[in-house]
Formats: C-alpha cells, structure tokens, sequence
C-alpha cells in the first residue's frame, strides 16, 4: 500500500462505518427474538405458514429467472446483438423501479381488467391474490439480478479456452457445461444469490399484485408488516428467521459450487 | 489494519446480499403528501401540526385542515394517513405527532396504555357504518348479502387488526342471525386477501380485480362511486364504528393540537365530516 497514513485511516474508518451500519441492526434484530419466547412465536401459524411459502416461491422463481436467463444472458454475452443497449436497459429497469411500480404493471397487465385479463379469464385463468401471481412478482423483480450477473460471467470466459475444447472434440452443449459454466461460476453464483434473496425479500410487487393471505400469499415480508402492527415479537421472530435462512442458504451454495468447481467429477 | 482492507469475500457477498435483499418496502399506505391545498400566505415562521388519522377519514380531514389553516395563518397540518393499528404501531416505535385519530376505541386504548395519550382525554368525533361495495360492472352479480356466501367469489377484507377489518368480521358475525350460524364463515373463505386499510380495500374493488369488499359508508365517495356501488348493510346487522381523537402526550404543539381537535368537534368540523358521509358524534 502507497496510500499516505491518513488515507488509509479513511478507507478503513469509511468501510468499517458502512459494515457496522449493516451488521449491528440485524445482529440486534436476532438478540431481541433470542430474548423473547422463540418457541412460542415460531409455533404460531402465521409464521410457520410465511417461512414456508416464501421458501418455495423464492426457489421457485430463482428457478425460474435462471432457467429462462442463462439462455438471455448467454446470447447477451456473446453474440453481437444489436439491440443489447436496449436490452440491457429493459432489464436493468426492474432493478431501479420502485417494486409497488411492478405490481402495479402486473395488475394492469394479467389482473381481470388487465391486457391479458379477457384471455385469462376466458381459459379460466385468474391470477392476482394466487401463489403463482406471488411467484410473477418475484420473478419480475429478480430476474435481472441474476440475468445481468451472469452476462458479465459469460462474457468473461476466454473464447480461446471454447475453442480448444471444441477442437478437441467437444460439441456445444459439452463445451457450455465443462468449460464455460465453471469459469463463469462466480457470477452465476452471485447472480443466483442476488436473485433469489431479492425474491424472498419482495414485498412491495407482491402486496400489490398478490395481496395478503396467510398459506397463499402472505410471504415472510409481508407477514412482518403486519405483525409489526399487531404483535412485535411475531415480527421480530420472523426477521431473525429470516436472517438466519438467508445466511444458511449462502452458506451452503458457496460450499456447494466451491465443492464443485475444485472437483467437478463429483 | 491490513486484514480490514482486504475485506474477505464472504462479507462483502454478505453486504451485497443485504443491499439487494433489504429494498425499500413501498408501504402500501396512501401517500402522505396529499394534493395541494390552498392555505393562507405562511409566515417566516411556519408551524407544522402532525396529526395521524385513520386512512376513511383520508378526503374529510384534507378539507378540514384546509379550513383550519385558513383560520390559523402560519400553520400547516401535515397527516400521515394509515390503518389506525399501523399509526398506533409507528408512535409506540417513537414517531412525533400532535393528534391521533383513530377508527376505533381499541386502537386508542393501546395508545392509552403504551401512554402515547393521556387517558380521559380521548373523545368521539364521529362514527361510522359499513357497508358492501362491488365494482360498477358487478360482473359476479352480487345482489344481496347472501350472495356473498357463494363459492368462487373473491371478496376482499381490510386485515382482522385494521379497524374496518373487525368492524366488518362482527357485521358476519351478526348476519349468522338470518342467514345461518355457518354463514360467516363460508363469506370469510371467499377472502381472497387482507388489506392493511380500509382504502386498499376500496381500491382492490375499483380496479374490478375483487367482487365485493366491505368498508365504511364514508368510504363511498363521490369520486370512489364513479367505479363502484354500495350495497346497504341492515341496521340490525351493521356496526357503529366509533372515531375517538387525543392529542398526543408527547405533542410538539399541545396548544394546536387541541385547536384542532376543538375545530373538528365544532360544527363546521361536524358539518364537513357528515358531508363525506360520516355520522354526527
């Protein structure tokens, strides 16, 4: 390090200031529900409803964003698209928008007097205040983390590395699974990590477009909103378990793909 | 030093996750900044009023505060409008107002005992009844109270703990009389979501994505009624909601404060509310 004394202290003041900032609230989030009768609160329907329901559309959507994004992000890395600005921008939007602006463009576009609403209705269709209209809303606000993220993976990867495995026989799908998906790891892995924490944090489109249900639609954020009204310690239980999840599941995807990529025949 | 500039990987994926993760929650409230009202000229010293109020009283308090600004030049009333459990949770967590209002008597006796209000100072301004409401189309074709029983329909309620909310899980309770003991029940499975007030609800029902909803009398405005129509609740079934108003313990402008309260008590005040469809205290 060149940096003169005082610009060290800086940096160092500055990054310490911005992590306690984030660490000290959510640590006290989990003294407080340590403190409170735990037990009594997880045992409670609401929250073991929420937990549950937000666990399966967050994964079901995280699913969903990478199914259909890593073909998106493949393409945007690597073919000369000519209209990747705009693409680019389109999926960049989601993450600027106020999520309420989301539901509202969902309500608008699947809701009963929506674009698609006579077709839906027609099939016998309805969305809004259903699992999978929970389920839209995630995958509309998540998607891009993950799309965007993995773009910039792909487009990391060393075409000259492709081009010799393919000359040494590989055919594309091969190609794509041993050679660029484990170099481009690292960000396909903070993308999935970012989109699927940006699911199950959803709340604005979800309240909108979804509504408010406990089993059905209530997800883990939602039901801390209204907890936070009625009972204190459910809200603060369910943000601890929230935390906890979260933290578990980074957890295990980092040993998982670390595991992976240092051994990829298991 | 040297460690904390070379900030492990984990963390920062940590921080990273928590930025994206904690995204500003769009409190589904109606936004607080309501259109601008004409006031008096301020003076260089402007006084602001906080006053917290149930979201149905969201139009009659707007004029009101008009009114009342125009008869105390200098002074602003800012509202923050929400479900009375929402503003009796925000000032339990410390947020500063001069006058609650709330929807119902059990939110200010939580305010009472969390000492936000002082007991015996909360008095009735105004009450209320409720009432169905189902969009303009009414393509489910709901004409009466028992249809609101039938299966598939999705009707939209304010949450159990919103004040409308529990007004309104009384009035089912009370039409098991007529139309049998399972009757509430069977309307409570057609709940497709619980809003966190009363506008919400109003909202839901305007955008025909819910077939009825129930809120307040006053909620069906002239504005609202262009979208939707109400459908009576008998008196034998009804609930009389009962508004008190306090000023807050903690007010920053007691004096104002009780201005205020003394303006909607009087009868411009009454004469405005019964205008937006309210009851006379």
């Amino acid at each position: 390090m060149i940096k003169p004394f005082i610009g060290r202290v800086l940096v160092v003041a500055a990054s310490a200031a911005l992590l306690l900032y984030l660490i000290v609230p959510l640590s006290v989030v989990i003294l407080r529900a340590l403190d409170a009768d735990l037990i009594e609160q997880f045992a409670q329907p609401t929250v073991a409803q929420a937990v549950r329901l937000s666990l399966l559309t967050s994964s079901i959507s995280a699913a969903i964003v990478v199914t259909f994004g890593t073909p998106l992000a493949f393409r945007l890395a690597r073919r000369k698209v000519r209209a990747r600005p705009f693409i680019e921008t389109l999926l960049d939007l989601p993450i600027v928008l106020p999520p309420a602006v989301a539901g509202l463009a969902l309500l608008m576009t699947f809701g009963r007097r929506g674009l698609f609403g006579p077709m839906l209705e027609a099939l016998n269709v309805s969305l809004p205040f259903t699992t999978i209209a929970v389920i839209m809303a995630q995958t509309f606000v998540a998607a891009p983390f993950f799309i965007r993220s993995a773009q910039t993976g792909f487009a990391g990867v060393p075409h000259h590395l492709e081009e010799s495995a393919s000359d040494l026989g590989a055919n594309h799908w091969q190609v794509f699974r041993r050679v660029t998906v484990p170099l481009a790891g690292p960000s396909l892995l903070s993308g999935i990590i970012l989109s699927w924490a940006r699911a199950l944090g959803e709340f604005g489109a979800t309240i909108l477009f979804a509504g408010n249900f406990i089993g059905r639609t209530q997800t883990m954020p939602l039901a801390i909103y209204q907890a936070f009204e009625s009972d204190l310690g459910s809200a603060i239980a369910i943000a601890a378990l929230l935390i906890v999840i979260s933290f578990v599941f980074l957890i295990i995807l980092r040993s998982i793909t670390r595991g992976r990529l240092a051994h990829p025949m298991l | 030093m040297k460690r904390l500039l070379s900030l492990p990987p984990l963390v920062l994926l940590i921080v990273s996750l928590w930025l994206s993760a904690c995204q500003p929650a769009t409190a589904p409230t109606p936004p607080a900044a309501q259109p601008a009202q004409p006031t008096a000229a301020p003076a260089t010293s402007e006084t602001t009023l906080t006053v917290f109020a149930a979201a149905s009283l969201t139009d009659a308090f707007n004029e009101i505060s008009s009114k009342f600004e125009a008869q105390h030049p200098g002074v602003k009333v800012t509202f923050n409008f929400a479900g009375s459990q929402q503003l009796r949770a925000q000032l339990e967590q410390g947020a500063v107002a001069d006058v609650f209002a709330s929807a119902n008597t059990i939110e200010m006796n939580n305010a009472i005992r969390s000492e936000l209000v002082v007991s015996g100072t909360q008095k009735t301004f105004v009450r209320n009844r409720l009432t169905v409401i189902v969009p303009k189309d009414n393509r489910a074709n709901i004409q009466s109270l028992a249809d609101l029983a039938r299966p598939g329909l999705k009707i939209v309620l304010a949450a159990p703990g919103v004040p409308v909310g529990g007004y309104a899980l009384t009035a089912l309770d009370k039409m098991n009389q007529q139309f049998g003991a399972t009757f509430s029940q069977t309307v409570l499975s057609n709940v497709v979501s619980n809003e966190d007030n009363v506008k919400q609800v109003v909202a839901k029902v305007q955008l025909d994505e819910a077939d009825a909803g129930i809120v307040y009398t006053s909620d069906v405005t002239p504005a609202a009624a262009e979208k939707l129509t109400a459908m009576a609740i008998p008196d034998k079934f009804n609930v009389i909601a009962t508004y008190p108003i306090a000023p807050l313990r903690a007010a920053p402008q007691p004096q104002l404060a009780t201005d205020f309260i003394q303006y909607v008590l009087s009868g411009e005040g009454q004469a405005i509310l019964q205008k937006w469809g309210f009851i006379g205290k």
